[in-house]
């Protein structure tokens, strides 16, 4: 049972996993069993009964009453189990408990912003304790995505125009994959994020530090980092190939040609403009998809991000 | 009372056997020529044909994009198109066969086809209208095309705001009116088939004698005229507001785009029972010809048609689980949709209860019926687990819903089909298929069938969500079965392609009655007269009375100063449609 489990379903890492597993298993279990005993039925009616010659003479039964009502009433008693125990089961999933951490949520195509109490962001990457409920309170910033973590089984929608939350209670400490499950576009399939499950005191330290860990490292690499934690390297290459967005490499110093057909020198200026208001000017031959990092990323992160940039040569 | 008198009423008929001919030399097919005479015909079976083409083209051009979709995953990262590309031909892929093919599959190529053959009738109501809803179909096609040729879209064929209503990628535009039009040929062939109904059946076929195909034919017709104008309604809106930005479905200018999933999904749901129901009425010809055996429960299954089309339009909410609508809201979505599982266990229960002590005679339209069996239990069971609301939340958006729909879309709805195009085959052509070849097609496109989306259940109950162009890299070996079994099932259809072209060229003639039938159908010529019969059908037995001679189904009008004299009287039931 074990065994068919992990090769159904992914690790059970959440307090509210266990109940949605047991139904999954619940409904494969009475399906196999129903699918069966139909299988068996076509198969052994269609051998038992297979015409012996052109003058076969079949009886006349147009109906029986107590059948029916019989393969009525059990299917309707079956789904009614389902009904009852998918309901309890969600009702569980969308009441979260009272002392629950709060995390805000910002969905952008396509990457996933997580707001700290303490005012901290990162991007991509959600830091949780274990063994306590958490609260995401989520909206987009442009097209709806969807906020999956199979490994808890919950999932909700985010909207542009108004909070939607989820909670969960993380069991175990490590890595969780964080999906975007509602098709928002060119990179849909590239907006994941990772959940890390800390223990209390950890969580507490990594709170604590996460904004200022980089400080002593020098700007380029700072800035590298920047653009791997920030998902900026989802949709711009540091070694010319093209996505979503231009490539980082070459880009300081060149003369870009605009939308509008307006030449713009990419410098200092102009990429801070576009971390700012990516929308302001449109790269030729690109899409106006990218999310403003303003509130995001600093003055001191920007300049570190330029700084980068400019190595790539 | 009144209605009670009626129903007592009878009439005595003259009545005389007519035997159909066999190998007619003038049929509907040769009787008038050339081109001109297909595009202006107003013959309900021609305009089948000319579905039939069109249908079988889409389903060709959308089978290919399903293809390259396969290959495409045969790697997690790009294997050979780019993401765009890839949005671009899922969401085609989708469109074109929801709407080019499963929604008119049934009832405008079978339907067309057979409801007035199975009411004796020698057209439907309208017949130019039904011309009109061809070229309706077509000038919709067109649009669609020149979406695809002047950017293709790339929003999915679900179209959800805001992204539909802002993305810059393709020809929404031109795509969302394609569509619109194509509505107006759904609900007209649903006018024209409910009134043809109605109106047009001979003598003798009162609604408990009406066969079970023209029951579902009946139900869907009810859907295609109730839910298709909300589908208008919502690509109306959406054009409104790309054109004229007015706020409808997109936040930015002050729209909800929840309620656009609110209308689409109102049409877009009771759209599966359109696709789906006409199906049921072919299992339950195909099922009953090959057990040579009345019906079991036929009350039952008609009025569980009706039942699920009536449900049908009251489950929309169960697409939207976690699109964040209320707590009740998803509660009542979901107890209504599982009310829609028992009249459809109900059916299968009754299609098995009908083969028990039959006369079954396994051939090609009824092995077909059985896989459609299979097959749609499958995509039923699974249904019931994304009913369930806290499984539902975990299975949203993922391989599992693909899987889900495939069994029931494919699985069920083109074994149907495909059981109907089979059985109908010879009364369609006046040729047979070779039956061997039919049935090694039908073996390799289950086993491609199965191997292709049995994967995916697992992945998505993995966890990994649909429309995805890069997946991580546990799921390979899955999404390369699956690709597997896609090209299996490919070879499948080529197959078949290539023994009904051999039928059409070198096949055998058939019978007017090739697997010995009592449907009415099947008392007329194989290839069908261009008016359908010489006389004027009178039934007096249910459709499928197998206790019943063969001569009690080929009755008459004999005409009253011809050479032939009547053999006999019978009295048959006055229907209001009579009196008139």
């Amino acid at each position: 049972m074990n065994r068919i489990s992990e090769f159904m379903l992914p690790p059970a890492k959440s307090t509210t996993a266990a109940e949605t597993d047991a139904l999954f298993h619940f409904i494969t279990s009475v399906s196999l069993i129903l699918l069966l005993g139909i299988t068996i039925a076509i198969v052994y009616f269609a051998w038992k009964y297979r015409r012996r010659s052109e003058d076969d003479v079949t009886p006349v039964i147009t109906h029986n009453s107590t059948l029916e009502i019989t393969w009525s009433v059990i299917p309707l008693i079956l789904v009614m189990i389902v009904f009852g125990w998918g309901l309890t089961g969600y009702m569980n999933l969308t009441t979260p408990p009272d002392d629950a951490y709060e995390i805000r949520v910002v969905a952008k195509s396509w990457l996933w912003e997580f707001h700290y109490q303490n005012g901290h962001v990162s991007v991509n990457e959600m830091h949780v304790p274990v063994d306590r409920p958490v609260k995401l309170v989520m909206s987009s910033d442009d097209v709806i995505h969807s906020l999956y973590i199979p490994d808890y089984r919950v999932k909700m929608d985010v909207l542009p125009n108004r909070y939607t939350s989820l909670w969960f209670e993380a069991t175990e400490i490590g890595e969780s994959v964080i999906y975007c499950a509602e098709y928002c576009g060119t990179a849909h399939s590239n907006m994941l994020a990772t959940a890390h499950v800390h223990s209390q005191e950890d969580f507490e330290i990594w709170l604590e530090t996460a904004g200022a860990e980089d400080d002593d490292m020098d700007p380029v690499a700072r800035g590298e980092q920047l653009v791997t934690r920030n998902a900026c390297d989802t949709c711009h290459s540091s070694d010319g190939t093209r996505l979503q967005g231009p490539t980082f490499q070459g880009l300081f110093g060149s003369e870009r040609e605009m939308e509008d057909g307006e030449i713009v020198v990419a410098d200092e200026n102009y990429i801070r403009e576009s971390i700012l208001e990516p929308n302001a000017r449109i790269t030729a031959g690109y899409q106006p998809v990218m999310p403003s990092y303003a509130g995001t990323l600093d003055d001191r992160q920007i300049d570190a991000i330029i700084e980068y940039i400019k190595t790539l040569e | 009372m009144a209605t009670n008198d009626e129903s007592k009423k009878v009439r005595k008929l003259q009545v005389r056997r007519f035997k159909p001919e066999e190998n007619p030399e003038k049929h509907y097919l040769n009787e008038e020529k050339g081109l001109w005479a297909w595009m202006t015909t107003v013959d309900h079976k021609k305009i089948g044909l000319m579905y039939l083409g069109s249908i079988v083209f889409f389903f060709f051009v959308a089978g290919v994009l399903a293809l390259l979709l396969r290959t495409e995953l045969l790697t997690p990262a790009r294997s050979f198109m780019d993401a765009d590309m890839y949005n671009q031909v899922f969401t085609l892929h989708g469109a074109i066969m929801i709407f080019f093919f499963l929604v008119p599959s049934v009832p405008a190529v079978l339907g067309n086809f057979i409801l007035p053959l199975q009411l004796g009738a020698k057209d439907v109501a309208f017949p130019r209208l039904n011309l009109a809803s061809y070229y309706i179909y077509v000038i919709g096609a067109l649009f669609t095309l020149f979406a695809i040729f002047t950017g293709g879209v790339d929003t999915g064929w679900t179209f959800y705001t805001p992204y539909s209503s802002t993305t810059s990628g393709g020809n929404i535009m031109a795509m969302t009116f394609g569509i619109f039009i194509l509505g107006f040929s759904s609900i007209l062939t649903g006018i024209n088939f409910m009134v043809t109904i109605h109106k047009m059946r001979s003598p003798g076929i009162t609604w408990n004698k009406l066969p079970l195909n023209l029951w579902g034919l009946y139900a869907t017709s009810i859907i295609q005229i109730l839910a298709t104008p909300v589908l208008a309604i919502t690509l109306l809106l959406l054009t409104m507001e790309r054109m004229l930005s007015i706020g409808i479905f997109d936040p930015a200018i002050g729209g909800d785009p929840v309620l656009y999933q609110h209308f689409f999904w109102f049409y877009s749901h009771p759209a599966v029972y359109i696709m789906i129901v006409p199906g049921f009425g072919i299992i339950s010809e195909v099922i009953s010809t090959f057990s040579r055996k009345v019906i079991f429960g036929y009350w039952a299954i008609a009025l569980s048609s009706l039942a699920i089309a009536f449900i049908g339009f009251l489950v929309w909410g169960h697409h939207m689980f976690t699109a964040g609508q209320s707590s009740l809201a998803n509660m009542v979505f979901s107890f209504l949709t599982f009310l829609v599982g028992i009249p459809t266990g109900i059916k299968i229960f009754n299609w098995l209860a009908t083969m028990y002590k039959g006369s079954i005679d396994l051939k090609t339209p009824m092995v077909y019926a059985l896989v459609f069996l299979f097959l749609f239990t499958i995509g039923g069971f699974t249904g019931i687990m994304l009913g369930a609301l806290a499984v539902d939340i975990h299975l949203h958006d993922t391989y599992y819903v693909v899987a889900h729909f495939h069994y029931v879309m494919m699985g069920g709805m083109v074994m149907a089909f495909l059981a109907g195009l089979h059985y109908w085959w010879p009364k369609m052509f006046g040729k047979m298929y070779s039956e061997f070849w039919a049935k090694i097609t039908c073996a390799v496109i289950f086993v491609g069938f199965n191997m292709t989306f049995l994967p995916q259940f697992v992945m998505g109950a993995q966890g990994m969500p649909r429309r995805y162009f890069n997946y991580i890299d546990q799921f390979q070996s899955f999404h390369q079965f699956s690709t597997i079994g896609a090209y299996i099932m490919g070879v499948g259809f080529v197959m078949m392609a290539a023994y009904m072209i051999h039928s059409l060229v070198k096949g055998k003639p058939a019978s007017s009655n090739p697997w010995g039938s009592r449907a009415l159908e099947w008392q007329t010529s194989s290839p069908v007269p261009l008016h359908n019969f010489e006389h004027t059908p009178v039934i007096i037995n249910g459709p499928y009375d197998y206790h019943k001679p063969m001569s009690e189904f080929q009755l008459g009008i004999a005409a009253k100063h011809g050479h032939h004299h009547a053999e006999e009287e019978v009295a048959v039931k006055v229907s209001k449609q009579e009196k008139e």
